[in-house]
């Protein structure tokens, strides 16, 4: 029940002037979930709707468990939708909007009770058959959006911005939970979302967009830790960004210098992206020490077991830094003060002059 | 408090309540206008209406309300509104569905089009179709020929009533189609459902107070339209005599108490048309709100748990 796209095209407006999705391919695969992340307007939403043929493609071919599906009707398609809205009939029963999908197939009403009250119970809503969607909390809503969708028993599950209306205690909640669900239930699922973080936690395979195309797609693991454009390094990580020139081969941003990217020519201009977490802070010393610079503590925010630190560097630009609190407390250092700054790991790009 | 206090703290409260801080006497005093001005041309000419209905008593209040003519007027206006309001319930539907849910060419001329009605005048209505269909109009040698009438005849009323009263439920549906966008029509399409099943069982509920709303206004549009109906109508009592025209013929004939009885009706279509315009107007807003619509009593009662989301 593999889910794979080739090179899907959408421009929206009378002359096609705006662009939402540029030969987009990717695959998901069978039995887990495959989430494309990306900021807003960068063109996932559309293709989720492509796929589900809410859209029609102005190019590219969508292929469903194999077989090609492109021109093939929406409700043909075999595929379950979730809406950020939820898009529950209002005027309806839990029990009668469950069973939407197959009272319009003409199936028996005994064998839609059924199916309802399993599906009450595999979302954790037993007995909630009776109420009205207006009568349940935002988690409880997309729950019963999720076990309409699964009643038709679709193919593939697609989800857009679930949880993107709910506040983030019940977020954390309903991803776990969504974990769980489509453990047990093996469905192919292909989740829309802008939250790395449930992007990452949720699947194994994440396809990252940018202005309409796929910037990498990989395991958390490959996006995090080899980006393959600035964007992907910066958009992951909300990383800072210092700036320098390729000198012997090095990346040199003045105040550091690292490993420059393989064929870099000499003076080139550079960015490097460091991650908040990647810069270590320690007690200032006298001698001297390679890639540590000093630096003064502007501003302390502790979150949590978290302390975000503001740091301003000896050649004037600011970098923000995340420690864990006990290697703060550990350090004994507060707001004004100086320290030494090591830069544990930088992604290092050529700075491209066509922007 | 010491003396020196009330001064002061009357200045600063008037500071902070602000614009609505006028004296007493003057909120009084404007109340008192308004609320005369409103029984003044309001509440005293629809009282009159009734004490000129039952001037002679009651007897001659209902013979004037069955007199023959009367009662053709009354069945006619009620034809045409048997007529009229179900046509434009099946336009203003599907002019709503189409301005709500799809771009297309010429989508901005339909939307201007649509108001026309609301801004020319009912006589212009009239005439336009006088114009077209009359004896001496564009189409009028041509029906005269094959032995259709349609000005001066239940037709031409008809058309006229459907014109003046053409984008009421329209314009209601669409602001209740606009205001909710189409998720729902869109799960239902992927859950399966046809194009007729998603009206029917989906956006057709949605919007049941808008449409409700909007058919109330028409029917009580349609029944009491004079300008547009008396031009194409020919006035032939007892042909084609609706409601409103009869009552100026009456009033004109110096009959007044079977003008005002026939009037009578149409103020009590009006009061009742208010009475149900609120009650819609009252489901629309609780609907709003979340809470199930009229219609659908709660099964049970309600446990005590957070409702979260919209």
């Amino acid at each position: 029940m593999s889910v794979v796209v080739h090179g899907l095209s959408k421009r929206f407006g009378r002359q096609g002037e705006a662009a939402a999705a540029t030969g987009v391919s990717f695959a998901a695969p069978t039995g887990h979930i495959t989430s494309l992340l990306g900021p807003s307007g960068s063109g996932k939403s559309t293709v989720l709707r492509l796929i589900a043929g809410l859209e029609e493609p102005d190019e590219g071919r969508i292929e469903i468990d194999g077989s090609d599906c492109t021109t093939t009707p929406a409700r043909a398609r075999g595929v379950g939708f979730a809406f950020q809205s939820y898009a529950l009939f209002d005027h309806m029963t839990v029990h009668d909007n469950i069973g939407f999908g197959l009272r319009i197939r003409k199936t028996g009403r005994a064998a839609i009770d059924a199916k309802v009250e399993e599906l009450l119970s595999l979302v954790k809503l037993p007995g909630y058959g009776a109420r009205y969607p207006s009568q349940l909390s935002g988690g409880q809503r997309q729950r019963i959006a999720l076990a309409r969708a699964l009643a038709i028993r679709p193919k593939v599950l697609l989800l857009d911005e679930p949880f993107g209306a709910l506040d983030a205690r019940v977020r954390v909640e309903l991803r776990e939970w969504l974990s769980e669900f489509q453990t047990s239930t093996g469905v192919t699922t292909i989740l829309v979302t802008h939250d790395q973080e449930e992007a990452f936690e949720l699947s194994e395979h994440v396809v990252l967009l940018q202005d309409g195309k796929v910037v990498q797609s990989g395991t958390p693991h490959d996006l995090y830790d080899r980006p393959a454009t600035p964007f992907v390094a910066s958009f992951l990580g909300g990383a800072n960004v210092l700036r320098g020139q390729i000198r012997d081969g090095r990346a040199d941003m003045g105040s550091f210098a690292v490993a420059g990217p393989a064929g870099a020519e000499n003076g080139a201009s550079v960015q490097a992206f460091v991650r908040p977490q990647d810069i270590r802070l320690e007690k200032p010393t006298d001698e001297p020490i390679a890639n540590v610079q000093l630096a003064r503590i502007e501003r302390m925010t502790r979150i949590g077991g978290n302390v975000k630190l503001a740091v301003r560097l000896g050649t004037g630009e600011a970098v923000t830094v995340q420690m864990a609190k006990g290697e703060v407390d550990g350090l004994g250092v507060e707001q004004g003060d100086r320290v030494m700054v090591d830069l544990k790991e930088a992604k290092v790009f050529v700075e491209d002059y066509t922007i | 408090m010491s003396a020196s206090l009330p001064p002061i703290r009357s200045v600063a409260s008037r500071r902070q309540v602000g614009v609505a801080s006028e004296r007493p006497w003057v909120r009084r005093l404007l109340t008192t206008i308004a609320l005369a001005f409103v029984a003044m041309f309001l509440l005293v000419p629809l009282l009159l209406v009734f004490a000129e209905a039952f001037a002679k008593g009651p007897a001659a209040y209902f013979a004037a309300i069955i007199d023959d003519e009367a009662l053709s007027a009354i069945r006619l206006t009620l034809l045409i509104a048997a007529i009229v309001v179900p046509l434009n319930f099946a336009f203003g539907v599907c002019a709503a569905w189409l301005l709500a849910r799809y771009d297309f060419f010429g989508k901005s001329v339909l939307l201007a089009l649509i108001d026309l009605p609301f801004s020319v005048s009912p006589v212009i209505a009239g005439l336009i179709f006088v114009l077209l269909f009359g004896a001496q109009g564009w189409f009028g040698p041509f029906l005269g020929d094959h032995g259709v009438s349609i000005i001066f005849a239940v037709p031409g009323i008809v058309l006229a009533t459907a014109f003046v009263t053409f984008s009421l439920v329209a314009r209601e549906v669409l602001a209740v189609m606009q205001a909710q966008g189409s998720a729902e029509e869109e799960a239902a399409f992927i859950l399966g459902a046809s194009g007729w099943q998603i009206f029917w069982h989906v956006s057709l509920p949605k919007i049941r107070w808008g449409v409700l709303y909007g058919v109330i206004l028409c029917n009580a549009r349609a029944m009491g339209e004079f300008g547009a109906v008396s031009v194409v109508s020919g006035h032939v009592r007892g042909q084609t005599n609706t409601m409103p025209l009869e009552v100026e013929i009456l009033y004109n004939e110096y009959r007044f108490v079977g003008a005002f009885a026939v009037a009578s009706l149409l103020t009590l279509l009006a009061v009742a048309t208010l009475i149900f315009k609120k009650l819609v107007e009252r489901a629309v807003s609780r609907q709003r709100r979340g809470a199930p619509a009229a219609g659908h009593a709660l099964p049970f009662a309600l446990p005590a748990q957070p409702t979260g989301g919209r």
